[in-house]
């Protein structure tokens, strides 16, 4: 499996009239073709503000991208996202990298037609005319799930469910087939439900197309089901990166272990109390010199604050950015 | 869509009734319309033989239905100055006033409208700073004050624009930019507010996401979007300049139907009075019902009754 | 391994030093954001201030005429003189002083226009919002029904008929004014109830009384209150209007509609009778417009979290 996308050191910052928020603190990163990253994390925790910053999505009065590079490969060869101009930029997105936001009613238009919002990305992209887009389209829709495919190209988003609405997301982000697509928190606004019916299209539409999907959210739950491995953030940095089912397995860093105790599982035998994690998530605007998770650690020891701490190799595929060994209860020879 | 009209007609009508039955208590909100309408010198003689003649003694309902009857059929009965029939007197007006308001709002949109666009696409640069000045202070002049400083300047001081009437070309630019200024502070603010509300949406982001052309995103996402308010007060505001334009036409000598207030007013020519009034509002009513044809038009919403 | 017993470093959010300085500097920050807003309020407070002491600041009874001083231009044109910086109208009266008293009627105008026009605005408005169906509908038409209809129209009708009296201004103001506080009024309520603050208040076992006054109150006063500073702004522009046309106060009582009504005869030889009362009734207009485009930033709930 060749690699697609190599994130190295990211670094983006707001600056703000309240100070200057550091939001993405040295990310690092890859993505080989075709695998299910997922990226967990609180709110905050600079998630979704990494995927953005990559591909120029960020406000750019108040924020900026400090450093790092981003190398993705496509049949076009392979270039640092963060270096091309904007135009390049934009022949990428929607037409290589493909994205799902959360909330389906805002994220469309509502006055085009849902055919309009998926015909003007092949257009776009694909050089296709009004026709052939139209005849794309109502394929799209049909693989993304949603019925009599013609009546509904006419009609408006208000006239769809919510898992409906997400569908028809879908099928943009994946109209133009992109080797990568980026889920940011797709499933966090529907029901439960519908949740499970978007999670399994997924699957099939990962099945079908062979494309790369990031998944961010927040919920670990979801996680499981869908993801080949995980980078856990915290305070805009990496927590640790995981292939997933050793991260459910031998979960290495602190916030990890209280994300996971958190989790409500019906598989437990004895009855188990959710545990959450003491403490509120880090104040961005301040640059820390330690680690971001010291305060609400409960294995934290001196060395926690006076350095950060850098991703380490503990297993094959497993990095953590942490100063103390759980396997070991002390701290981490280096 | 249908229904969405059918509805909008009812209601309009129902308006239009409750317009007739305003109107028709306002002039007995003194008690004695007969009074009102004679001039001060009159004798108590006079007064009744006056009630009697225009049938104020009759039941309020048979004056009412007699009233509302004729009067959906144009009927004001007679200027009481002229002593022909009110309504045609209104009519030979219309057109006058109908150039004033609608240029007016011209002068509003073409104006207005862009300032708007440039500050809600490049906020806090110079012509936004610039352009909110002067949409405040065209909100906060009152406009018939500025109407007399214009006069004196332009007019008086540089003979440049006629000051009163409407026999050149130009007699309308001062009346119409002094009309519609108002207006034109409003819709610059209006268009900018919207506009960066409009870019801050999700769908806009999404927009970005797709890698579409900024001026795709800009005319097909954002500015579809902000035309929907800017429609609404578009066609409130020409209702508004239609029906208070007098003070205007009143310092500019316009022969329209505003100065012909003044004057019934003036000559407590109450069913020319009463005619201008139902006319008035009846044109506006009307505008109305464009306005919330266009608005179904443009927003999707509307239109499947959501 | 005692950790939680350390001292964050200075690098925490906890501890920081206020001292006097800063807190003056903090203040002073928060009155340059928000400039527009103090401005408008300082400007309005000149006009208040006239209104209220008039009768201790004007140099001369406004109604004092002098008919051999009459329609001096002011002090600093050679036929001026500084007893009447200003200069006087056609019947000799200081031009300032009825600039001065002109403030009274506007203020009354418009501060009891928009008593009467709020009051019963909020009655039919919450009535008609809580209430909802049939009551809703007729009172929701009538409020329609007179706000499709042009402003200066309906007002200028009704003054024709009433005659010329400062009550008379002040309750056609008053009664054509409520429907839009009606309007506003009866969306919040509906705003409120739909939010779901009323349901859980009454599966707790509130009053509706209790109700009214924890919930839906508190929500109303930020809104009526900007839609007040506006309107009040509106209707003194509106009393300009009126006495412009002669359907305002009495002509011998200092307006500055009157005022301008007057100057109009005059605009060619005489401009002075019409500037100073158009600027101002600019003044207070452009004080209350800043001032209510400030509380309305200030008062919205949605917007006071994203002002942080």
């Amino acid at each position: 499996m060749s690699r697609i996308l190599e994130v190295r050191d990211l670094v983006t910052k707001f600056y703000t009239l309240d100070g200057t928020v550091n939001a993405v603190n040295g990310v690092s990163f890859d993505l080989d073709q075709g695998e299910t990253l997922a990226i967990v994390g609180e709110s905050g925790s600079g998630k979704s503000v990494t995927m953005m910053s990559i591909l120029g999505l960020i406000p750019t009065p108040p924020g900026k991208v400090e450093g790092g590079e981003a190398r993705f490969s496509s049949k076009k060869g392979t270039h640092d996202l963060l270096q091309m101009s904007a135009q390049d930029l934009r022949d990428v997105r929607g037409g290589q990298i493909g994205f799902v936001f959360q909330d389906p009613i805002s994220t469309l238009n509502p006055i085009l037609t849902i055919g309009e919002q998926i015909s003007e990305t092949l257009t776009r992209h694909m050089g296709l005319s009004k026709g052939q887009a139209r005849a794309r389209t109502i394929q799209l829709l049909t693989s993304v799930g949603i019925p009599d495919p013609e009546l509904r190209f006419k009609a408006y988003p208000f006239q769809f469910s919510g898992g409906m609405r997400q569908r028809v997301v879908i099928a943009i982000a994946i109209a133009c087939a992109p080797q990568i697509v980026i889920a940011d928190e797709p499933t966090t606004a529907l029901d439960v439900t519908i949740q499970a019916q978007i999670v399994d299209l997924f699957k099939r539409l990962r099945q079908d197309l062979e494309v790369a999907i990031i998944w961010i959210t927040h919920d670990l739950g979801v996680v499981a089901g869908i993801a080949d491995r995980v980078l856990v953030m915290y305070g805009g940095r990496p927590a640790e990166i995981s292939p997933v089912t050793d991260l459910y397995e031998n979960p290495q860093h602190p916030y990890t272990l209280g994300l996971l105790g958190a989790l409500p599982r019906l598989d437990t035998r004895e009855s188990r109390r959710l545990t959450s994690i003491r403490g509120t998530p880090p104040d961005l605007l301040i640059p820390l010199q330690h680690c971001p998770f010291a305060w609400r650690c409960d294995y934290a020891f001196d060395h926690c604050w006076e350095a950060i701490p850098p991703l380490l190799t503990v297993g094959e595929g497993h990095q953590v950015a942490c100063f103390y060994d759980l396997k070991e209860g002390g701290p981490r020879d280096v | 869509m249908q229904r969405y009209f059918l509805s909008k007609v009812g209601q309009s009508i129902l308006l239009l009734l409750g317009v007739l039955v305003l109107v028709f208590f306002l002039l007995r909100l003194t008690g004695d319309p007969a009074s009102l309408m004679m001039s001060r010198e009159a004798t108590p003689e006079q007064i009744a033989a006056f009630r009697e003649a225009m049938g104020f003694n009759r039941p309020l309902i048979v004056q009412f239905w007699d009233f509302a009857t004729k009067a959906i059929v144009g009927d004001f009965g007679d200027s009481l100055h002229y002593r022909t029939p009110a309504l045609p007197l209104v009519l030979e007006r219309l057109p006058a006033t109908v150039q004033l308001a609608g240029t007016a709002l011209l002068i509003a949109v073409i104006i207005g409208i862009p300032i708007g666009l440039v500050g809600g696409f490049n906020p806090g640069s110079l012509i936004d700073s610039v352009g909110r000045l002067v949409a405040l202070l065209g909100q906060s002049i009152p406009n018939f004050w500025l109407a007399l400083i214009l006069i004196l300047v332009f007019a008086v001081g540089l003979g440049w624009l006629p000051s009163f009437g409407r026999d050149a070309p130009t007699s309308v630019i001062l009346p119409a930019f002094v009309l519609g200024l108002p207006t034109l502070g409003q819709l610059v603010r209006l268009t900018r507010s919207a506009v960066l509300e409009i870019r801050g949406e999700d769908f806009i982001r999404t927009a970005h996401s797709k890698g579409l052309q900024p001026r795709v995103i800009y005319a097909k996402h954002v500015l579809r979007n902000v035309a929907i308010p800017l429609i609404s007060v578009i066609g409130i505001q020409f209702g508004y300049m239609l029906g208070g334009s007098i003070i205007i036409e009143s310092i500019f000598a316009w022969p329209g139907i505003g100065q012909l207030l003044e004057q019934a007013i003036g000559w407590r020519d109450f069913p020319l009075v009463l005619a201008i009034a139902v006319f008035t509002s009846l044109a506006v009513l009307f505008i109305n019902l464009l306005t919330d044809a266009a608005y179904a038009v443009v927003d999707p919403r509307i239109r499947y009754g959501h | 391994m005692a950790t939680r017993e350390m001292i964050p470093r200075a690098d925490s959010m906890l501890d920081v030093e206020r001292t006097l300085r800063d807190r003056l500097a903090y203040v002073g920050r928060l009155l340059w954001r928000d400039r527009s807003g103090v401005i408008g309020v300082l400007m309005f407070l000149t006009v208040v201030f006239a209104a209220v002491f008039a009768p201790l600041i004007a140099p001369y009874d406004p109604l004092e005429q002098n008919l051999r001083d009459a329609k001096m231009p002011p002090a600093w044109y050679a036929e001026g003189s500084w007893e009447h910086i200003l200069g006087t109208d056609n019947l000799g009266r200081d031009l300032l002083s009825r600039v001065i008293y002109g403030a009274r009627v506007s203020l009354t105008v418009g501060f009891f226009g928009v008593l009467i026009a709020s009051t019963l605005g909020l009655v039919f408005g919450a009535v008609a919002g809580y209430l909802g169906g049939r009551v809703d509908a007729v009172i929701m038409s009538v409020v329609n029904l007179i706000l499709s209809l042009p402003y200066l129209l309906v007002v200028v009708v009704i003054a024709a008929v009433l005659g010329r009296s400062l009550l008379n201004v002040i309750l056609i103001f008053g009664i054509t004014d409520t429907p839009i506080f009606a309007r506003v009024t009866r969306g919040e309520v509906l705003r409120i109830r739909q939010s779901g603050y009323v349901e859980s208040a009454i599966s707790a076992g509130a009053g509706t009384v209790r109700i009214i006054f924890d919930h839906i109150v508190p929500n109303l006063i930020g809104p009526l209150i900007t839609l007040a500073t506006f309107e009040m702004s509106a209707m003194i522009f509106y009393e300009a209007g009126l006495g412009f046309l002669g359907l305002s106060v009495p002509p011998s009582v200092p307006s500055w509609g009157n005022m301008l009504a007057a100057g109009r005869k005059y605009l060619t030889s005489y401009p002075w009778l019409s500037t100073w009362p158009g600027l101002a009734i600019m003044w207070t207009s452009l004080s209350m417009n800043l001032l209510g485009d400030w509380l309305r930033d200030v008062l919205d709930p949605r917007l006071r979290r994203a002002r942080k």
